[in-house]
């Protein structure tokens, strides 16, 4: 019989499977925690696409905004007075308020509102009613967290510039608000109408102008978009929409579900790996049934096919178990990131993310399961008189490099689809390659160390737990890639967590700047910095800042760089606000990198040099000798790029991407900012309300809100990370229980034979702890130093900061990663060593 | 009458290329052996007899030299085409039995005959077992018979497929005695009534004076070619 009598194939992969089901099931469980982190993260991302297009009208709460960030040219009202039925108008700005009664001050995001917005959703407030009824008192809606922090009631006041109201509501949810954003700039909302009041709407504040319609009937917004927008853009006004909403969120999501899915297909690929460790281990057992069924006629496909449907069994049993479990975890993810996300989060049973799920789980059992199965093809029906003397090697089976490729090409297939992007999927590829052949390598290496320089004179004990690191059957390769993989990523999850905090922390440090006063007007710089003296408070840095934007770059204007892609400049660098100052010297955080520094311009005819940031210079595509038209609130002021200049943008201080010399800009709008430093929090607090109540435009950020803030937003993404690694590291312990029991079954036979020449329980427990205490040292090890070289690398090439290893807790982490090693080691060999060897012997027989 | 040959051997030879030396296991090996006759393959341990009964199986290839069964040129062959002769033509009995220990008694009869496409096959594998004397056991597993209760479930998945030729190594060779016996006998009275030619490995001189013809080999070469006269 030739033909693939695919039944009958299925009858014999049933028979066939009958002692080794839960052997089976084991070795695939390796694989269930991996999909259940996958399913968990599809599920999640299905959903929170679900919600976003039916939340988006909540999060924008308008059919159409039109936000601008400087104020709108009057030419311009007629217009945005003729869109929608109904119309409402915002203004938001960051400022200090004070609470009269606790004398606290804060930063909050001031929202100046007029009209009925939001017109889907709506503002969430205790009493409900004072959502309505601020709107035309002297009133406001104060954010909980706010209330809460200054133990505020409603009917208290707060003091909003030069104005006092009375707080009519706590505003529990606003459209398009998270929990952290809340927490760094809460929103207060006022009534439009007592803006001008508060003295806080001055020349140079930083304020955004929003615009909201409603369309009581429908109207082709897409269109209506496309028809204002050229006018729009002119006047450099934006405009959102549902769709644009949706398409924004959508993908910044999609970002953050990419990311996390990723991780989870590192555990996915990870047990895959102990996966075809596993079957490896079986189809050697199952040789002697492979060669009796080729001696009586079975071809090399069909029984390749017998043990390919096993797996496909296996591995979808494996795949269900993985979406059934992946769909428990989900409810759970919403828990842990509803904080960071401004949408209500709904959990629902996925089935497109369960089929997803299975389907991969199932691809990825029989991929990784095909590389020791093709070795089926060869297997000789002469192994049942006599073990085959010629086996095929990987290198001569070109079948084997098909599959390598055909796993490179789904890793590669599936970061592609995550993340779309064709760079960064080949950048997983070969990082998850190396990181592989780098620990193949040294697991390689490893066996041919400790065969060449081979310790003759240790103790038989040390000499035997050493020898099974290279003996047949040994499990040194697969366990140094699981264990060492899993360290390295649960060490540089760590490490990376370390950069971060402490790159913040590093400039929270003492003698460092952490308070930044700004908005501070041309006429009130002296005073302030003297008020800051006064109190006795060092003035560390005082900078003007101009507004500006560019309007022409070497002669070409937005439109003309548009039109002309050969210009090689980016049509980015016009539009966007430029905040620049004027200095005559680099500070200590610059240093020029090309070309020279102009620190003053002699005389107003002369050419003006400026000095770009090096970065955003190479964003823009200028360079030195460019020459650049800059608008400054409506004067055309004409300059050369003179230098490019490298910024240590970690600093606590003001940096800029571009600075003017001096004898330009004096004359031009300014507002100033000033760096200082209060030791103590009551110390900050006192500048605070000493500001707030004599210059009640000036905002002040105190560093260590920001730091505290920081601290909870790293700790809660960390705490995403650690969520999403765990099933990387659960997975790797998996695999390592699999494998050791693996390795049980062949090294069995050899310690009973030990035992039953005499050898002691405790010199079999000794053996069986130095081996595993080998292999996990040397796994962990391996983890480590690749997770250093990693980490070393981000921080110097992507965070851009130093980077030392702290070796107590990387000492702890190789420890216990060795000790769990030895331990499961142990553990799962215990019947060898406790049962007589009689006993052994019939239960294996 | 012209008995045409079932197996036809002719300069056989097996050479394995180690790294230092070419190892010659068989040489130059020529014979017949006629439709229905019994023949053993005698020889000290490492002569290469079984070797030489792995290539008139077909179970390998050889160096050089003809392999033809029943009119068939396996040394031509690839292993899948050697695979379908062997499902056709031929039955095997090992030393060490070699059940698919994950099927019982019964599905291990059944296994050549289904791998044949053959329909109601139960009950000739019942019938086969019967004949052995091990209907009661049909559904045991191999861990659960004894080595001669193993080696009969061999012998009825042998003659379930109805084999033109049957190979036996050293059938014998890990039972005692007795069952040994009980064995022999059985193997001589199906491979009769089947009409089948056995040609069997074996170092036990007795067993090989119950054939037909002796194959003696020694180093690889065939030394002598005797009929025995049963």
């Amino acid at each position: 019989m030739n033909k693939l009598n695919l039944p009958w194939l299925v009858k014999m992969a049933w028979r066939d499977s009958r002692r080794n089901r839960s052997r089976l099931l084991l070795f695939i469980s390796s694989i269930i925690l991996g999909i259940a982190a996958l399913v968990a993260v599809f599920s999640f991302g299905y959903n929170l696409r679900e919600d976003i297009d039916n939340q988006a009208k909540e999060l924008i709460g308008a059919d159409l905004v039109i936000t601008s960030n400087r104020p709108v040219n009057p030419q311009l009202l007629p217009l945005l007075d003729s869109l929608g039925t109904r119309r409402s108008r915002e203004r938001t700005f960051a400022s200090m308020i004070l609470f009269p009664k606790s004398q606290g001050t804060r930063l909050v995001q001031v929202r100046a509102l007029e009209g009925q917005f939001p017109y889907y959703g709506k503002l969430e407030t205790v009493p409900a009613n004072a959502a309505q009824t601020f709107r035309n008192q002297q009133q406001a809606l104060v954010d909980k967290t706010l209330m809460l922090q200054f133990d505020a009631r409603v009917g208290d006041s707060i003091k909003v510039g030069e104005v006092t109201f009375q707080i009519a509501g706590i505003l529990n949810k606003a459209p398009g608000q998270s929990g952290i954003s809340a927490t760094v700039a809460p929103a207060v909302y006022i009534p439009l109408q007592y803006l001008s009041q508060t003295g806080l709407e001055q020349k140079g504040s930083r304020i955004n102008y929003l615009f909201y319609y409603k369309y009581d009937t429908p109207v082709d917004i897409k269109k209506l978009v496309e028809k204002l927008e050229p006018r729009l853009e002119k006047e450099l006004l934006n405009t959102e929409t549902l769709d644009t909403q949706r398409e924004d969120m959508g993908q910044a999501f999609k970002d953050l579900t990419s990311f996390l899915a990723l991780v989870g297909f590192i555990a996915l690929l990870l047990g895959s790996i102990g996966v075809a460790s596993a079957i490896h281990v079986y189809i050697r057992e199952k040789l002697r049934s492979i060669a009796i069924l080729r001696c009586m006629g079975v071809s090399a496909a069909q029984a390749f096919l017998i043990y390919v449907i096993q797996i496909m069994g296996i591995g979808l049993l494996g795949s269900v178990l993985g979406a059934a479990l992946g769909t428990v975890i989900q409810q759970l993810l919403p828990q842990v990131l509803q904080d960071l996300l401004p949408i209500e989060i709904t959990v629902a049973v996925s089935w497109l993310a369960i089929f997803q799920g299975i389907g991969l789980g199932l691809l990825i059992s029989i991929l990784f399961a095909l590389l020791p199965l093709v070795s089926i093809r060869n297997v000789s029906p002469l192994n049942t008189l006599r073990l085959s003397l010629e086996s095929t090697s990987m290198f001569r089976d070109p079948l084997k490099w098909v599959v390598y490729v055909l796993i490179l090409l789904f890793i590669f297939g599936f970061t592609y689809l995550q993340t779309e992007k064709l760079k960064e999927a080949a950048y997983f590829t070969l990082g998850v390659l190396v990181g592989f052949l780098v620990l193949a390598g040294i697991a390689g290496a490893l066996m041919w160390a400790v065969r060449r320089f081979f310790p003759a004179s240790w103790s038989y004990l040390w000499r035997q737990g050493l020898a099974n690191l290279f003996r047949p059957n040994n499990q040194t390769l697969i366990l140094i890639i699981s264990i060492g993989l899993g360290t390295a990523f649960i060490c540089t999850l760590y490490f990376v967590q370390t950069i971060l905090l402490n790159r913040v922390s590093l400039s929270a440090s003492e003698n460092q700047p952490n308070m930044v006063l700004f908005d501070i007007q041309q006429g009130q710089r002296e005073e302030v910095a003297e008020v800051v003296k006064t109190m006795g408070f060092p003035v560390l840095q005082q900078v003007p800042i101009v507004t500006m934007r560019i309007e022409e770059i070497n002669g070409k204007t937005a439109e003309q760089v548009k039109e002309d892609s050969t210009s090689g400049v980016s049509p980015r660098a016009f539009g966007r606000e430029i905040r620049a100052t004027f200095r005559s010297t680099l500070t200590d955080s610059e240093k020029i990198y090309e070309g020279t520094w102009h620190g003053k311009v002699p005389n107003p005819e002369d050419t003006v040099y400026v000095s770009l940031d090096k970065n955003y210079a190479e964003r823009m595509k200028v360079n030195v000798g460019d020459d650049i038209v800059f608008n400054v609130q409506g004067a055309l002021i004409p300059t050369v790029v003179g230098s490019l200049r490298e910024v240590d943008w970690n600093r606590i201080q003001t940096n800029f991407r571009v600075v003017f010399p001096i004898g330009v800009l004096e004359a031009a709008p300014q507002f100033h900012v000033l760096i200082t430093r209060a030791n103590t929090p009551a110390e900050s607090a006192r500048l605070q309300q000493a500001m707030v109540r004599q210059f009640p435009n000036i905002s002040i950020i105190d560093l260590e809100l920001i730091l505290g803030v920081m601290d909870a937003l790293l700790d809660k993404i960390g705490f995403v990370i650690r969520f999403m690694a765990a099933f990387s590291i659960i997975t790797g312990l998996v695999v390592l229980i699999s494998s050791v029991l693996i390795s049980k079954y062949q090294r069995m036979q050899e310690s009973v034979l030990l035992r039953t020449i005499g050898a002691s329980r405790k010199q079999i427990f000794t053996i069986t702890a130095l081996e595993y205490f080998f292999l996990g040292g040397l796994a962990a090890g391996t983890g480590i130093v690749l997770s250093i070289i990693g980490s070393w690398a981000l921080a110097k090439y992507s965070f851009e900061t130093s980077f030392s290893p702290a070796f107590w807790p990387v000492l702890v982490l190789f420890l216990l990663i060795t000790g769990i090693t030895v331990a499961i080691g142990l553990f799962n060999s215990r019947s060898v060593v406790n049962q007589s060897p009689l006993e052994v012997l019939r239960s294996e027989g | 009458m012209l008995v045409t040959p079932i197996l036809h051997i002719q300069d056989l030879t097996k050479t394995y290329q180690s790294t230092v030396k070419t190892l010659t296991v068989l040489d130059h090996i020529n014979f017949s052996i006629e439709e229905g006759s019994t023949v053993s393959i005698v020889g000290p341990s490492g002569s290469g007899k079984t070797t030489l009964l792995g290539l008139c199986a077909g179970l390998d290839r050889s160096t050089s030299g003809v392999v033809e069964l029943n009119g068939i040129r396996l040394d031509n062959l690839s292993e899948d085409a050697r695979a379908q002769v062997r499902n056709q033509y031929v039955g095997f009995i090992f030393q060490n039995f070699q059940l698919l220990p994950t099927l019982t008694a019964l599905e291990n009869v059944m296994v050549p005959l289904e791998l044949r496409g053959e329909k109601n096959i139960k009950p000739q594998a019942l019938d086969l077992l019967d004949k052995v004397g091990l209907l009661e056991r049909a559904h045991h597993y191999p861990a659960q018979l004894s080595g001669g209760e193993q080696q009969r479930v061999s012998l009825a998945r042998a003659f379930s497929n109805k084999p033109r030729i049957l190979f036996a190594d050293e059938p014998t060779g890990n039972l005692d005695a007795e069952t040994s016996e009980k064995v022999v006998k059985l193997i001589f009275d199906l491979n009769r009534e089947a009409g089948t030619t056995l040609v069997l490995v074996t170092h036990d001189a007795e067993l090989a004076a119950k054939t037909q013809r002796i194959l003696r080999v020694k180093g690889g070469k065939l030394i002598s070619d005797e009929r025995t006269g049963v």
